[in-house]
């Protein structure tokens, strides 16, 4: 395997958040090294933590959360790494949110102005970042505009978000994100909203952008279709914590946890017309309480006694694998995974027709 | 209540519906329907001369882009949104237009309609036991509180939820919970069709499979019929018997589910299918995206029809078109309508798509529209109208406007002032 250069390096990270006088522990324990122009994807339920964790290193944290303990560095800026969790006054932050992290929001619709011209949000962002003229910023939005795939931009840069349709308003967001080169984009369930025509043209600019502009996409969603379109690496999340860890091959063809295969033979693609859907039981635990044993045993069907007293720690698949669960232990009996997920690749081949 | 009882009415809607030439019952039908928004020019032609049929307990679905009109049609079949042209027949009996007070409570009463949002379509001020019994009150469907509170619990616990439930808000629950309420508000309505209209996009997806079971649970158990409205073919291809795929207004094709995913002949169902994501990182990374152009069809000649092309296949098209469209289906070999790339080409084709980029980056970089200009043209306005002119010819659009507003402006005020003057002059005259 190449060596690849490290970009944001996330260590045993909890995050908490004070809510009505009690403790809620959003994200306990997470590590992870993002790499340079890779794509990872953070796959998880809503309530698993998925957007908390990319908040905290883009500076967008709610007031009421706090980072409990662990260490973010940040090897973005020249010479020495940048401990994101040591930023405290709003005017550090600046030069990192929107500058070397941005963001790109689920709906279109709110994370845009409706009373300011399209055009001068994009400017407003290069202005604000870079040392330019308006002339400048005008002619650099007009090319980004362009490149996201606006027909017309000279036409369209006066013209109201409301104006334009939900897909061309992300692809407008995207523009806003990559105005200043960041060396992260973090794209927030960013096709949710979308239909399915049009989310395939948004990852597909996502994507293409990423071979011009170099930056590292962390996209968090719930979809394993979209995941597979976009990943290198994929990330599952459950109750705060990464409980699989590997390559988009690994996660599909060799899912190691309970979670992964539920999450999996829930795809309605994989499913039989007119037999049930497999379908998660339960919810997920409450994060107020201090969790004793593994997180998901309540809901997992392959449950085992120490599933219920100790926490699984990560065991290693190989070297890009990692899974939280005990049936990866060498004691553990030999589970096989789900019939429905096997032969993934031969049975879409079918399905599809190709 | 106390009207009907004055003057008795016979049932207004038949037991069943007329029974086409296969054996099946027709539940709903829509023939010829236009559905407008706006007056004179500005009406827009939001649902165009679709017709289809619903048989009693199947699960129909309607596919299409947002925008394209597959909620206006559901939203028309519970007669909120008035019909322009056409007939909507429940049972054989046209329910669109005018109808009686009775025949309205009657639909009312059958048609259900489950939302997308069930955070939005859920009363926030009020129980959950007043929310999914509201139905219930409004047409006595209970005999006694005793049997309400009997029917209430049931539903609930057929939905999954707890009688504890009752006494909170909706805004005590999961998004997931929320889509039971309003499910369970549907359904203890007993209706014979309910409206599904995306019910599941906006819930996370293991709570997707769980309501997904519990609308095929009441289809198995009461033989329920679903108008099933989404965006997502792989979720309709899940759930549905049949589905009509609609673009813009047009119904484009209808077809039995696998039929349609066997023999996706028209090129917007192609379009549509090739987009669903594979759950598959090496199918899904090199799939060529098939973009659906409208531009292929030559309708200027002949008129484009929905045409019966045999196995319960309908597709829309003109003769010509019907003729391949047939011919394809004939040979009955499945259509691959997606396709893989190998890897070498993959490269050849994104350089492709990046160069029509480039093409348009050339924009006047100082079209500035700067606010001088308008001030400029406001104190000249001859000499404004002059730069707008240039501007416009040499494609500043920004700068134009704004000599173009400084003009107009000072010509107003110059006006304004002169006729002050004059008015003046003749009354000083006078």
């Amino acid at each position: 395997m190449e060596q690849k250069k490290v970009i944001l390096s996330v260590r045993d990270l909890h995050v908490k958040f004070c809510v009505r006088g009690r403790i809620l522990s959003a994200i306990r324990g997470i590590s992870l090294d993002l790499y340079r122009g890779e794509s990872i994807a953070i796959v998880g339920e809503s309530g698993s933590g998925k957007s908390v964790f990319t908040k905290t290193f883009a500076g967008m944290l709610e007031t009421n959360g706090y980072i409990d303990q662990g260490q973010l560095l940040f090897y973005g800026v020249e010479g020495t790494p940048l401990d994101l969790t040591a930023l405290r006054r709003a005017r550090d932050w600046n030069q990192i949110r929107g500058g070397k992290i941005a963001t790109v929001f689920q709906d279109p619709m709110t994370s845009l102005d409706p009373i300011i011209p399209i055009g001068r949000q994009i400017t407003s962002v290069i202005l604000k970042h870079q040392a330019c003229t308006k002339a400048e910023a005008r002619a650099r939005a007009l090319e980004l505009m362009a490149k996201v795939g606006i027909p017309e931009p000279q036409a369209r840069f006066d013209d109201y978000p409301f104006q334009y349709s939900g897909g061309m308003r992300q692809r407008i967001v995207i523009a806003i994100a990559l105005s200043c080169q960041p060396q992260i984009l973090i794209c927030d369930e960013p096709t949710t909203a979308l239909d399915v025509t049009i989310q395939a043209q948004i990852l597909k600019l996502i994507k293409d952008l990423q071979k011009e502009f170099g930056y590292t996409i962390v996209f968090i969603t719930h979809d394993l279709g979209v995941v597979a379109n976009i990943a290198d690496r994929v990330a599952v999340l459950y109750a705060g914590q990464i409980v699989e860890l590997g390559t988009v091959e690994e996660i599909f063809y060799d899912p190691r946890h309970p979670y992964t295969w539920a999450l999996l033979s829930s795809l309605p693609q994989l499913a039989q017309r007119n037999t049930k859907l497999y379908a998660i039981t339960g919810t997920p635990p409450s994060l107020y309480n201090r969790i004793v044993g593994d997180a998901f045993a309540p809901r997992n069907p392959q449950c085992m006694q120490i599933d219920t007293l100790k926490e699984p720690p990560m065991f290693r698949v190989t070297d890009t694998h990692y899974a939280k669960t005990w049936l990866l232990d060498p004691r553990a009996p030999k589970t096989e995974k789900p019939e429905l997920i096997r032969n993934i690749h031969e049975k879409l081949l079918k399905a599809f027709h190709i | 209540m106390a009207k009907r009882k004055r003057r008795p009415q016979p049932t207004v809607l038949p037991e069943h519906g007329p029974v086409d030439e296969a054996g099946r019952e027709v539940l709903l039908s829509l023939r010829n329907v236009d559905i407008t928004f706006g007056k004179g020019d500005r009406a827009v032609r939001a649902v165009k001369n679709v017709s289809f049929d619903i048989y009693r307990g199947e699960t129909f679905s309607l596919v299409g882009e947002s925008g394209s009109g597959k909620t206006t049609i559901g939203r028309a079949v519970i007669g909120v949104t008035p019909c322009a042209a056409g007939q909507i027949l429940y049972k054989g009996v046209p329910i669109s237009g005018k109808t009686g007070k009775a025949l309205d409570r009657e639909i009312i009463r059958r048609i259900q309609m489950v939302f997308q949002d069930p955070a939005a379509s859920l009363n926030e001020r009020a129980t959950v036991d007043y929310i999914v019994s509201e139905g219930l009150y409004n047409f006595h469907l209970y005999d006694n509180e005793a049997d309400r509170h009997r029917k209430v619990e049931r539903i609930m616990e057929e939905v999954g939820l707890l009688p504890e439930h009752l006494t909170r808000y909706p805004h005590e629950f999961s998004g997931g919970q929320r889509q039971r309420i309003g499910l369970a508000r549907a359904m203890v309505m007993e209706p014979e069709l309910v409206i599904a209209d995306e019910p599941i996009s906006a819930l996370d997806v293991s709570i997707r499979a769980q309501v997904l079971n519990l609308l095929k649970k009441f289809q198995q158990e009461r033989g329920v019929t679903y108008l099933f409205i989404a965006h997502d073919l792989s979720i309709v291809r899940f759930i549905s018997d049949r589905i009509g795929v609609i673009y813009k207004g047009d119904l484009v094709e209808i077809a039995e589910a696998e039929e349609l995913f066997d023999y996706p002949l028209h090129p917007y169902t192609r379009s549509l299918i090739s987009a669903i994501p594979i759950p598959d990182p090496v199918l899904e990374k090199n799939k060529v995206l098939v973009t659906y152009d409208p531009s292929v069809h030559e309708y200027r000649q002949d008129k484009p029809e929905l045409v019966d092309i045999g196995h319960n296949h309908y597709v829309f098209g003109s003769p010509a078109e019907i003729e391949a469209y047939r011919a394809v289906r004939e040979q009955g070999v499945p259509l691959h309508c997606v396709t893989v790339r190998q890897r070498d080409a993959a490269g050849e084709e994104a350089a492709e798509q990046i160069a029509p980029a480039q093409v348009q980056t050339e924009p006047p970089v100082q079209d500035v529209g700067s606010r001088w200009y308008a001030v400029g043209s406001f104190l000249l306005p001859p000499v404004g109208l002059l730069a707008a002119g240039l501007f416009k010819r040499f494609r500043y659009r920004r700068s134009y406007q704004a000599c173009k507003k400084g003009a107009l402006a000072g010509l107003a005020a110059i006006g304004t002032v002169v006729g002050l003057f004059c008015l003046l002059l003749v009354l000083a005259v006078l």
